[in-house]
């Protein structure tokens, strides 16, 4: 019973959000009040009957409901309820239900967080956004129904894959898909925009906390996938351009760029068709990661079971928005020249140099994946673009972004002095040179590249941190400063951070792979590991092989780890479980391999590793989503509009390329 | 209004690639082998009570190398249309137990039927990789001058065997 | 006779300590270094898109097997490369070799960027050229001070 309701419930959705989607944009185009008061009630219907029907998903998980098909195929009684749950947007068909969830949800915070915008921009974007929901729903309802019912209902079900059952299944697919499905907003306010015939600061201003916000899940999202990956799979690595990864790194790349493209459609109502086709774009993207995990056409770790149908139906899908949003940019997008000019050295510059860097590292990481395709496709045979590639083409223009972002940072609007910058910079540079050249020397190895990163991550951090001191030193009394002032510095800190753990574990990474007897060790960077038992453990849903290993450091004991070898009751391949010792100066690693009975005395297969700052890695990514977040709270996002002709404060006469404000 | 269309044309030169793409299937891997001399091997029959097979007294006549093994699930489904094939004596067959133990191989073999002239083992899939085989069943056509003419990857159909394997024969051997 | 067998004892505890000390998984550690190198750059065909460094496979095992008595044997790198690709085709690469088919590939990516600052820098000129500062007549900042009223207080 539930489950139908579940069904009916995603038709329900698709007819308001087709009801949404058509009077609320048509409301818009003839300026109908009656119709456009449909958005915002539409959108909360929405939301409330997408809630209705995952909930029904998540019951029958609940309260093992093996005739549905959906959940005889990813759960199982045994399985711990956590897992359970998340399970729900385990497979397939949940997904996409977890996707509309999220969709609407965005939706649901739109009409609730709009007050200041007029109605005619509202209208259209809850109405852009209700049509995008009826192609997922369509979608789902004529090939992924996650209700489907087993004529014969099994005992038991098929239980969750193995790699699955962890905390990161908890948490990493609904904050990536808040991220992902995010990026529909500022795409449906550029559709608003270009429907309105109107690209103006203020439709910059409205998109701007948005776009940040779908950015912060995004940075979230993929921060907690590489984390997961580390910890789960057993060997250490983080990122393997998979993809699926790529998928979601593409729109990420393109999203960054998009919120320095707003800063300065906002500020100076500059890039505006530009900004607009990012919009566009960031939101392509996140279809078409869809399409790519989806659709059997590329292969990857991460892919759900494919089905060429589905590929149709999502080619078709990708096709019609997208292909649509750029017809309609082709359309409309202002042919009026801005208004503005800027020197060559100015904060505009700098911001474009950003977008030009960080677009072509977008178009070539989605040229390096769909490379395969593309040769595949013209017959010259089969490739494989791997890591090699991918580290060989973005790490040199991530370095360069980091170079700039600083110089962006410090110089002013429409005009400033190339002599004016090299002052203030200088001393920064000279400090990070010799603090990036020396640490390498202080850790053991010289290499160039780690001597780079740290360089640029110095460059960065101590640029921001001279920078708010000389602010903070200058600023006058009842002066402001802006929360998005602090988050700039934050976030761009936080990159720093994420590149010094980067560059770290690449560099001084060490591992050892042994053969361990009771009683042996083995000794990496200083870190000594001694097996002292060997026993078994029953989990829930498994079997556990379960270690002791002794962890200390120059003689001293520093804790006890259990890496495991688990082999799930549901499948016959055996998972790992490493352990792992956490400190901010780096990791301990180790992973149980298979036994060995190729010797007299008991011995099993141990890799250990010992990974250098490796968590800063994601606690920049955390940091990052952290400045976001503060950015995002500004005041100025959140400014009603003014009822009535007020006279407004003072009269804005800033003389161009003097500021007195903080630039942010 | 030119400018602003070139999006909307990179976006749809991509769509007609992810097309073509549905198309394909990216876990086929094509043999770079096809036209080359196919490699020289020597392997222990099975069964054959130390005997040795090489793969030069093979020169002179078109012929089939089937890769099998007993553990694998699709070479079941091959194997009757293998076993129809070798009735008609086109061609010799010679059967590869690729990575496999003799006992099970020979159990399948009385099983499901032998349609091989002779079967030899590879017990550590080093033939195997010279071939660049990278699962079962696989099965490589070798001509008179012992050039690897065609390779089937997975297992045959009717289809097949009929439209594409026989005509190749009747070429190379007239 | 005595010193003979404190000798021996000390040798004993020696050896005793020795045995502690895990061994190297691998038979050769420099030979097994050399293979992951050189496999991390290779895909396991067998698997969704893993190198064969790290896979588990059949045929990844076999295929490191392989390797490792290529690498003995003395082989460069670029011969082992050689060997896998002549039976299983460029796929097996992860970095994919630079030859006609995959220049768009190694050089798109700098071309474009080239291409991107030309632009931007002729855009800026561009720009800078065309639009010179204005001055508002007193009729024109009236109007733009009711046009800011209506759409949202300045910056």
């Amino acid at each position: 019973m539930i489950p139908e309701i579940g069904h009916f419930a995603l038709i329900l959705a698709l007819g308001v959000s087709l009801s949404l989607g058509l009077i609320a944009t048509v409301g818009g185009q003839h300026n109908r009040a009656d119709w456009m008061a449909f958005a915002r009630p539409g959108a909360q219907a929405l939301w409330f009957l997408t809630m209705l029907s995952f909930g029904c998903l998540t019951y029958a998980f609940f309260t093992n409901d093996f005739s549905v098909v959906y959940v005889a195929q990813h759960s199982n009684s045994k399985l711990p309820d956590m897992y359970r749950i998340a399970g729900v947007w385990g497979g397939h068909e949940g997904s996409l239900l977890l996707w509309q969830l999220m969709l609407s949800s965005w939706m649901l915070a739109v009409s609730l967080f709009s007050r200041q915008l007029p109605a005619v921009m509202v209208s259209r974007v809850l109405g852009v956004l209700g049509l995008v929901s009826v192609g997922f729903l369509l979608f789902m309802l004529i090939t992924s129904n996650p209700f489907l019912r087993l004529s014969e209902i099994p005992e038991d079900g098929r239980d969750l894959n193995p790699l699955l059952q962890d905390p990161g299944l908890v948490f990493h697919p609904p904050l990536l898909y808040m991220g992902y499905v995010g990026m529909a907003i500022p795409f449906a306010f550029a559709i608003a925009a270009l429907l309105n015939g109107r690209l103006d600061a203020a439709w910059a201003r409205w998109s701007r906390p948005w776009a940040t916000a779908a950015w912060i899940f995004l940075t979230l999202g993929i921060a907690l996938g590489s984390w997961w990956a580390y910890y789960e799979l057993g060997w250490g690595g983080w990122w393997f351009w998979d993809p699926v990864e790529n998928a979601s790194f593409l729109p990420w790349l393109v999203c960054t760029a998009l919120i320095h493209s707003l800063a300065v459609t906002e500020k100076r109502g500059l890039f505006r068709n530009w900004t607009i086709i990012l919009a566009i774009t960031s939101f392509a993207l996140s279809l078409l990661g869809t399409f790519l995990v989806r659709s059997g056409v590329l292969t990857s770790v991460h892919a759900f079971a494919t089905d060429p149908t589905r590929g149709v139906f999502i080619l078709l899908f990708l096709a019609v928005v997208v292909g649509g949003s750029l017809l309609l940019y082709a359309l409309r997008a202002s042919k009026v020249r801005a208004g503005g000019s800027f020197a060559l050295v100015s904060r505009e510059t700098f911001l474009l140099i950003n977008n030009v860097l960080l677009a072509t590292a977008a178009a070539s990481v989605l040229l390096g994946t769909l490379y395969p395709l593309l040769v595949d496709a013209l017959n010259l045979g089969k490739l494989s673009v791997g890591p090699p590639y991918f580290n060989a083409v973005f790490a040199p223009i991530m370095m360069v972004v980091m170079l700039f972002m600083v110089i962006g940072s410090y110089a002013r609007w429409k005009n400033d002095s190339a002599a004016e910058l090299v002052k203030k910079l200088r001393p920064v540079a000279i400090a990070s040179v010799l603090l990036g050249c020396s640490l390498p020397l202080l850790a053991g190895k010289w290499h160039a590249l780690v001597a780079m990163g740290l360089t640029l991550s110095f460059w960065i951090i101590l640029a921001s941190v001279v920078q708010i001191y000389r602010h903070l030193k200058d600023k006058g009394p009842g002066q402001v400063t802006p929360l998005s002032y602090w988050g700039m510095h934050i976030a761009h800190m936080g990159i720093a951070i994420c590149v010094i753990g980067v560059t770290m574990v690449e560099g001084y990474e060490a591992e050892r792979d042994v053969r361990m007897g009771m009683g042996d060790t083995v000794t990496v960077s200083g870190y000594t590991f001694k097996l002292t038992d060997m026993g078994e453990r029953l989990g829930p849903n498994y079997k556990a092989v379960v270690a002791t290993i002794e962890l200390t450091q120059n003689g001293k004991m520093i804790t006890t780890l259990h890496p495991e070898k688990r082999t799930y009751l549901s499948s016959t391949m055996p998972m790992t479980e490493a352990a792992i010792h956490s400190r901010l100066s780096g990791d301990v690693y180790v992973s149980l391999g298979e036994k060995l009975d190729d010797s007299t005395a008991p011995a099993w297969a141990m890799r250990v590793y010992h990974k250098p700052f490796v968590t800063w890695i994601w606690f920049g990514c955390l940091i990052m989503a952290l400045g976001g977040t503060i950015a995002t709270l500004d005041r100025r996002y959140r400014k009603k509009l003014p009822r009535t002709n007020t006279p407004p404060a003072q009269p804005t006469d800033h003389p161009p390329g003097v500021t007195r404000r903080v630039n942010v | 209004m030119k400018k602003t269309l070139i999006p909307l044309a990179i976006f749809g030169v991509l769509l007609v690639f992810l097309a073509i793409g549905l198309t394909r299937d990216p876990k086929e891997i094509p043999s770079p082998l096809i036209g080359k001399p196919a490699p020289v091997f020597t392997a222990p029959v099975l069964n054959g009570q130390g005997a040795v097979f090489r793969s030069k007294d093979m020169l002179g006549k078109v012929w089939l190398l089937n890769t099998w093994a007993s553990w694998c699930v699709a070479c079941r489904y091959e194997h009757p249309i293998l076993v129809e094939f070798a009735k008609s004596k086109t061609i010799p067959m010679v059967g590869l137990d690729y990575k496999d133990q003799d006992a099970a191989g020979i159990q399948w073999l009385s099983r499901y039927g032998n349609p091989y002239d002779v079967t030899v083992t590879d017990k550590d899939g080093r033939i195997g990789i010279d071939f660049g085989v990278y699962g079962v069943p696989e099965s490589f056509l070798i001509d008179q001058a012992g050039v690897i003419r065609y390779k089937q990857i997975g297992p045959f159909t009717e289809e097949v065997i009929k439209d594409t394997l026989i005509p190749l024969i009747r070429e190379l051997q007239p | 006779m005595k010193l003979w067998l404190v000798l021996m004892l000390v040798w004993q505890c020696h050896t005793t300590a020795l045995a502690n000390e895990a061994a190297p998984l691998a038979e050769d550690p420099v030979v097994e270094q050399r293979l992951l190198t050189i496999a991390e750059e290779l895909r396991c065909l067998v698997c969704q898109n893993e190198s064969l460094a790290g896979s588990r496979a059949d045929l990844a095992l076999d295929l490191r097997r392989e390797l490792r008595t290529l690498i003995k044997a003395g082989k460069t790198d670029a011969e082992i490369k050689t060997f896998l690709v002549d039976r299983y085709g460029e796929f097996v690469l992860y970095r994919p070799p630079v030859k006609p088919t995959t220049w768009l590939l190694w050089f798109g990516p700098v071309l474009l960027l080239l291409g991107a600052v030309w632009m931007l820098l002729r855009w800026i000129r561009r720009n800078q050229h065309t639009t010179a500062p204005q001055k508002l007549t007193d009729e024109q900042r009236t109007k733009a001070q009711a046009l800011l009223q209506n759409t949202d207080t300045p910056p």
